[in-house]
């Protein structure tokens, strides 16, 4: 009896340990990308504020927050699940315009059909056009050709080209004058949105994607062999455990996964295919999966997190006409205190 | 192909080779100490960027070099800082450095959107008749001086790197720290100063693309060129001399597809745009298909001291 009491108090202890340095870990942030926009003559008090009031002021900014989760989320899981084998994943945003590239195209073809079958025939298509797009560099690193860091790297620029030349060219909707993008899905293909937000089905495929990571790794032989492979890949290749099959396989489905957030992107928020289809969701998800050390649970409180520090972008791009892409400084200044306070080799391969 | 586009493609080889070429030597002499960084390209953008700003604050394109290659090392000695001072694992640091190199280029360059500056001036090489010859000779012999530089300074990286006291000591500590420090080197000095000048060299590149060749800044302007670069230095087989022949067959890539687009070639700019990352990829598979890797041997290891 004395003995839980103790544990309790230890574990509680710990948790509050965890949460203040996690608040510090913010605090500074937070502190240096205010010093860095008030040298740029803005005024980060009053972005803070309004991010807030924005966020948490009301329904709807909340759900916006969920809203952003899903691709973070999404893309997340498609970081974490390759690090389990020892892979570094950077090509989640090119997975996923490939993700909302082939989903489109099923959508062109097939706009007919009902939602019953159109909208799992995308949801496949998805999945399987972002995971084809990491399938490349899981050959080339299974045949220890190229690396997968500098592949994945290099096609997250090739894939947004492919998006374009076909919204430029062959998909190119008549009605879009100066704004080229495909024409607009039919209803049939909209994922469904729930309690008149943008909130949509796609909530539970981040969340379906995140289980089924968590159950994969803990509960099934899969996750054990794939936990000997980051150990030592010479070691499990001579234990029989087919080494080359898992890198592809793993790379195909975080690939796939990442497409699902391109799928749920052109679906249910856009409507249509369009250029500028995520502003580095597959980069920001990377964030979200180091930070969260890859574990289930931390990819959900860490999506959450950087669904608010994304919303002090939109409010930073709205009221002090800041490029969205100025919030990277506070994600990355993050990213470089977490690195310099963890012990070395806890992040190594 | 007819003489003019070849003359073009050779000229914009060299245009758009030059900022490869220092990006390439920055990264190489990094990893000649053992450091990876995937943050090239946050540094070439922060150096675009800060060299805008600067020639369009002072008028004078010179300084707006000097300012981005500051720019580039104070940057990548954060970077040193958190790989070599906290010893954090150096492919997330890089990322983080990549991502901060989006962020603050953005904030820095958002005030020079649209502005106009006066590039950095082309050379006439006396005694080469480049002003009187007129046309295509002319484009071909006027250059500016980061690209009358670059192949001097890859030359200067060589001799640094493998005649010099502090070279071996260098190219030592990326072969096996401990050893370097046994035998008297300090090895995270020595990556510090690696560091800082391929910061140097990182800004100059970034900085060779907004002042001296499209002379605007553009949100993410680099699209890439830092990740071509860190695959040309595997390309160069971690040698300087070499990264000049792997800078002018990537610049000729680029060039080639934009003489092909002035052209008026029947192709579509988005699938033109492709070749430059395709060919990177293609020339790492190539390049490992065969051969033994030349990569200094504690490249991307954290150096814990010696007990």
């Amino acid at each position: 009896m004395q003995r839980d009491i103790a544990a309790i108090w230890r574990l509680a202890a710990v948790r509050t340990a965890m949460a203040s340095r996690w608040a510090l870990v913010a605090a500074i942030a937070l502190g240096v990308f205010a010093a860095l926009l008030t040298a740029a003559g803005k005024d980060p008090l009053k972005a803070y504020l309004d991010t807030l009031v924005y966020v948490f002021g009301n329904a709807y900014g909340f759900s916006e927050l969920v809203v952003r989760m899903i691709p973070l989320l999404l893309t997340a899981v498609a970081v974490a699940l390759p690090t389990r084998i020892g892979l570094i994943n950077v090509g989640g945003e090119g997975q996923l315009y490939m993700g909302a590239w082939l989903a489109t195209a099923g959508e062109l073809a097939l706009s007919d059909q009902p939602a019953v079958i159109l909208l799992p025939i995308l949801t496949v298509l998805g999945f399987v056009g972002g995971g084809i797009w990491a399938l490349i560099p899981g050959i080339l690193r299974a045949s220890r050709l190229v690396n997968e860091t500098i592949s994945t790297l290099l096609l997250n620029y090739v894939a947004p080209l492919i998006v374009s030349f076909f919204i430029f060219g062959p998909w190119r909707s008549p009605e879009s004058a100066s704004y080229p993008q495909s024409p607009a899905f039919v209803d049939a293909a909209r994922l469904p949105i729930f309690f008149h937000s943008r909130v949509n089905a796609g909530f539970v495929y981040g969340l379906a994607c995140l289980v089924l990571y968590w159950l994969v790794m803990t509960r099934t032989r899969w996750g054990l062999e794939m936990r000997a492979i980051a150990g030592n890949p010479e070691a499990a290749r001579r234990l029989g455990i087919p080494v080359f099959r898992y890198v592809v396989a793993v790379m195909f489905i975080a690939g796939g996964v990442a497409g699902l957030a391109g799928m749920v992107e052109v679906s249910a928020i856009q409507g249509r295919l369009v250029s500028e289809l995520s502003p580095g969701y597959g980069f920001i998800g990377f964030l979200v999966a180091w930070l969260a050390g890859s574990s289930a649970r931390g990819i959900v409180l860490m999506s959450f997190l950087f669904a608010v520090i994304s919303s002090i972008g939109d409010i930073l791009q709205i009221t002090q006409g800041l490029p969205f892409a100025v919030i990277n400084i506070l994600m990355a200044v993050i990213l470089f205190i977490v690195l310099a306070r963890r012990p070395h080799g806890s992040a190594a391969r | 192909m007819n003489a003019t586009l070849l003359a073009g493609v050779l000229s914009s080889s060299i245009l758009s080779g030059t900022s490869l070429l220092y990006g390439t030597l920055g990264e190489l002499i990094g990893e000649r100490a053992g450091i990876v960084n995937l943050g090239l390209e946050g540094i070439m953008l922060i150096g675009a960027a800060v060299g805008i700003a600067a020639t369009a604050l002072t008028g004078n394109p010179y300084l707006g070099i000097v300012a981005a290659a500051l720019a580039g090392a104070a940057a990548n000695l954060i970077f040193a800082y958190v790989v070599i001072g906290c010893r954090a694992n150096q492919l997330a640091a890089g990322l983080s450095l990549m991502f901060f190199g989006f962020g603050v280029s953005a904030l820095v360059g958002r005030p020079f959107v649209g502005a106009v500056i006066a590039g950095l001036p082309r050379l006439r090489i006396p005694g080469l008749g480049g002003g009187s010859a007129g046309g295509v000779g002319a484009r071909l012999l006027e250059y500016d001086i980061l690209i009358c530089l670059a192949v001097p300074t890859a030359i200067l990286m060589w001799w640094l790197l493998f005649r010099t006291r502090w070279g071996l000591g260098l190219r030592a500590v990326g072969e096996s720290p401990s050893v370097a420090y046994a035998a008297g080197r300090r090895p995270e000095r020595l990556q510090y100063q690696a560091l800082g000048l391929g910061g140097v060299l990182g800004g100059i590149a970034g900085a060779h693309l907004s002042v001296a060749l499209t002379l605007t800044w553009a949100e993410g302007m680099t699209a890439g060129r830092g990740f071509i670069a860190i695959a040309l230095v595997i390309f160069a087989k971690w040698n300087p001399l070499w990264a000049i022949a792997g800078a002018l067959l990537f610049g000729g890539a680029e060039g080639l597809q934009l003489q092909l687009q002035a052209a008026g070639a029947d192709v579509s700019p988005f699938l033109m745009n492709m070749i430059p990352y395709l060919l990177t990829l293609l020339v790492l598979v190539l390049w490992r298909w065969n051969r033994q890797s030349a990569a200094p041997a504690a490249l991307g290891r954290t150096f814990v001291g010696v007990e």
